[in-house]
């Protein structure tokens, strides 16, 4: 217990000092930064398609929901771009509920590709839509004109916002994890039908953990789109957007509260040596290594590198409802 | 007015061939065991890259292209179902979904790597000049593409419904265990089944690159029309594929005609997810 408790410190005060021990090394304080990004976009998928087995590929509808909504309200109304940051949530709740309603009744492979169908349509509409730049797409504030336009050329800023962001993605979901609710997604994702029959609202649950998961989403896009200020259609809602998110939580672990961060940590710098190492040419083989990567997990690793830790002890269960209290008694 | 409207629709059933014969594709697998091919998009590409290259190398045209592009891919096809397919169909779903769509992206960016992102377009003229009849002007790629479509699709129901080998790939699309009691083989009429798959598949892509610009990224496009189609005609019913490719083919022709060429994908992706969120049987299959 106490060495455990040695490691985690180890590991918390090496997260918080990683862009002040590396500060004489941009390169890595960019690559970290990165990570955190990555991370906060996968363990927000993760509480749809982790938990509740719900595997969406089209998450790319609220990142770019926020992403967008960073950039519009610099270019529409000249606020600063964080403004964007509860709208676009907002916005991809409000989508989330609209989508999720009729979507969420689909199971399985029909729900992939449903949220794909989806995807591409929402794609295909804010390419052709004047308003938000059409194919162009929109650019952030090109200098800073206050520091809450948050346009800073260090990584380092943006490491620490995004720390803070993740771990409140993190708290949220190890709180779901350890509630009502998170036994509730569990037993959906083992098996929908027995779910239902032992009296879960399997549609409600399965709702709220897909808004849930559309609001943070919709965070890591805003974030991404004030620290790169600009977005197109392409890195907006790509299908790659959704498919990288889907990946990293699989790789590290789905339904782990650690896992995407694991699969972040693993592919991102792989992504990025790819590319500065290949140069030009390496736009192409990123992928191809990403692919391979990808077939060998599912081939080799189904469930994940955090798989392959001994199994930890489950979460307490939950009090009962003060209705079953009652009714026991 | 009429006139236009009449050659839109014969080139929109024209194209429908094509799609449905890649579709069929998709289907057979899907209702044979269950398994999505993310990567079939990115099988019609490298069919199309193999028509690109059976142009430029050797010369030949679609006579050529055409089965060399089905013995390639239905070589594709079988490699993917003993390497990779046979291990990931008994696990979860999210293996699956990984599985088939790392094999995407590994062939996408394959061929982006080698041969770049530009467009790359046969001649116009490989196939001869355009037929006009009645008034009509039919391009000879698209004749040639949607009669050869047409017919390999119908070849395909009938060797899966008429013949001994498609008995006994249904036997085991119904009951894998009952049918090796019988003394079948499952996991070779599987592969057989990925061969019949990636092989029309291939023949549909090289037929579908004498017309259609071929890009590493329009197999993107092209699985999202192959997705749409089975889910129109139901998971795996070739003869319902057929119906819809023809129905997909004439819808996207006339969106492209009234409405605007940018807002045929806007429709037929809109019909997609009407289609899933009310009837994700199909429109033609049963409740």
């Amino acid at each position: 217990m106490m060495h455990r408790r040695l490691m985690y410190g180890t590991v918390a005060a090496l997260v918080l000092l990683y862009p002040v021990l590396l500060s004489s090394a941009p390169v890595y304080q960019r690559l970290g930064t990165l990570v955190l990004l990555a991370a906060i976009g996968a363990s927000a998928w993760n509480l749809v398609g982790g938990y509740a087995g719900q595997v969406s590929v089209g998450h790319a509808v609220f990142f770019g929901t926020g992403a967008y909504a960073a950039i519009a309200v610099y270019t529409q109304f000249g606020l600063p771009p964080i403004v964007g940051v509860p709208v676009g949530a907002l916005i991809a709740v409000v989508i989330a509920a609209l989508i999720g309603v009729p979507t969420l009744r689909l199971s399985g492979h029909y729900f992939s590709m449903a949220t794909i169908a989806v995807a591409e349509l929402v794609r295909v509409l804010i390419s052709n839509w004047e308003w938000v730049g059409g194919a162009q797409g929109l650019s952030g504030p090109a200098v800073s004109r206050t520091v809450l336009d948050l346009s800073f050329t260090s990584a380092l800023p943006y490491y620490y916002i995004f720390l803070a962001v993740l771990a409140a993605v993190l708290l949220v979901t190890w709180r779901i994890e350890r509630s009502r609710m998170g036994f509730y997604l569990r037993a959906i994702k083992d098996s929908e039908r027995a779910a239902r029959s032992l009296g879960v609202a399997a549609g409600r649950y399965k709702l709220y953990a897909y808004m849930l998961s559309a609001g943070f989403t919709a965070v890591g896009g805003s974030l991404y789109a004030v620290m790169f200020g600009f977005v197109d259609p392409e890195s907006g809602f790509g299908i790659l957007i959704s498919v990288k998110m889907l990946i990293m939580a699989a790789l590290g672990g789905s339904g782990l509260l650690f896992g995407p961060l694991i699969g972040a940590l693993i592919l991102v710098p792989l992504e990025e040596i790819s590319n500065s190492l290949l140069g030009g040419k390496g736009a192409g083989l990123t992928f191809v290594v990403y692919g391979a990567i990808i077939v060998l997990i599912a081939r080799f690793l189904p469930s994940g590198i955090l798989a392959l830790l001994p199994a930890r002890r489950p979460p307490p269960k939950p009090k009962p409802l003060a209705a079953e209290r009652a009714h026991a008694a | 007015m009429s006139l236009i409207v009449v050659q839109v629709i014969v080139s929109g059933l024209l194209i429908g061939a094509v799609y449905a014969l890649f579709a069929s594709g998709l289907t057979l697998i899907w209702g044979m065991m269950n398994v999505i091919n993310f990567a079939h998009g990115d099988f019609v590409m490298l069919a199309m890259y193999t028509a690109f290259m059976v142009w430029t190398v050797l010369g030949g045209g679609p006579a050529a292209a055409v089965p060399i592009a089905a013995v390639l891919l239905a070589t594709l096809g079988v490699l993917s179902y003993f390497l990779l397919v046979r291990h990931i169909m008994k696990g979860p779903m999210l293996a699956q979904i990984l599985g088939t769509f790392g094999l995407a992206l590994l062939l996408r960016y394959s061929a982006f790597w080698y041969f770049g992102a530009n467009f790359k377009t046969l001649p116009d003229t490989i196939l001869g000049a355009p037929l006009v009849i009645g008034g009509i002007r039919i391009d000879a790629p698209r004749l040639v593409a949607g009669s050869v479509g047409l017919l390999v699709t119908l070849l395909l129901h009938l060797l899966l419904t008429r013949s001994a080998l498609g008995s006994r790939m249904l036997a085991v699309a119904e009951d894998a265990t009952a049918a090796q009691l019988m003394g079948i083989r499952p996991e070779r009429m599987q592969a057989v089944a990925w061969a019949l798959a990636a092989g029309s598949t291939g023949i549909a892509g090289a037929l579908i690159a004498t017309f259609f610009y071929t890009s590493p990224t329009v197999g993107e496009t092209l699985a999202i029309v192959a997705f749409v189609t089975v889910a129109f005609g139901g998971f795996g019913s070739v003869p319902g594929a057929l119906v819809a490719g023809l129905l997909i083919g004439v819808i996207e022709g006339l969106s492209a005609f009234f409405i605007g060429p940018v807002y045929k994908d806007v429709v037929v992706y809109l019909l997609f997810v009407l289609v899933l969120w009310t009837r994700p049987q199909g429109l033609m299959g049963k409740a």
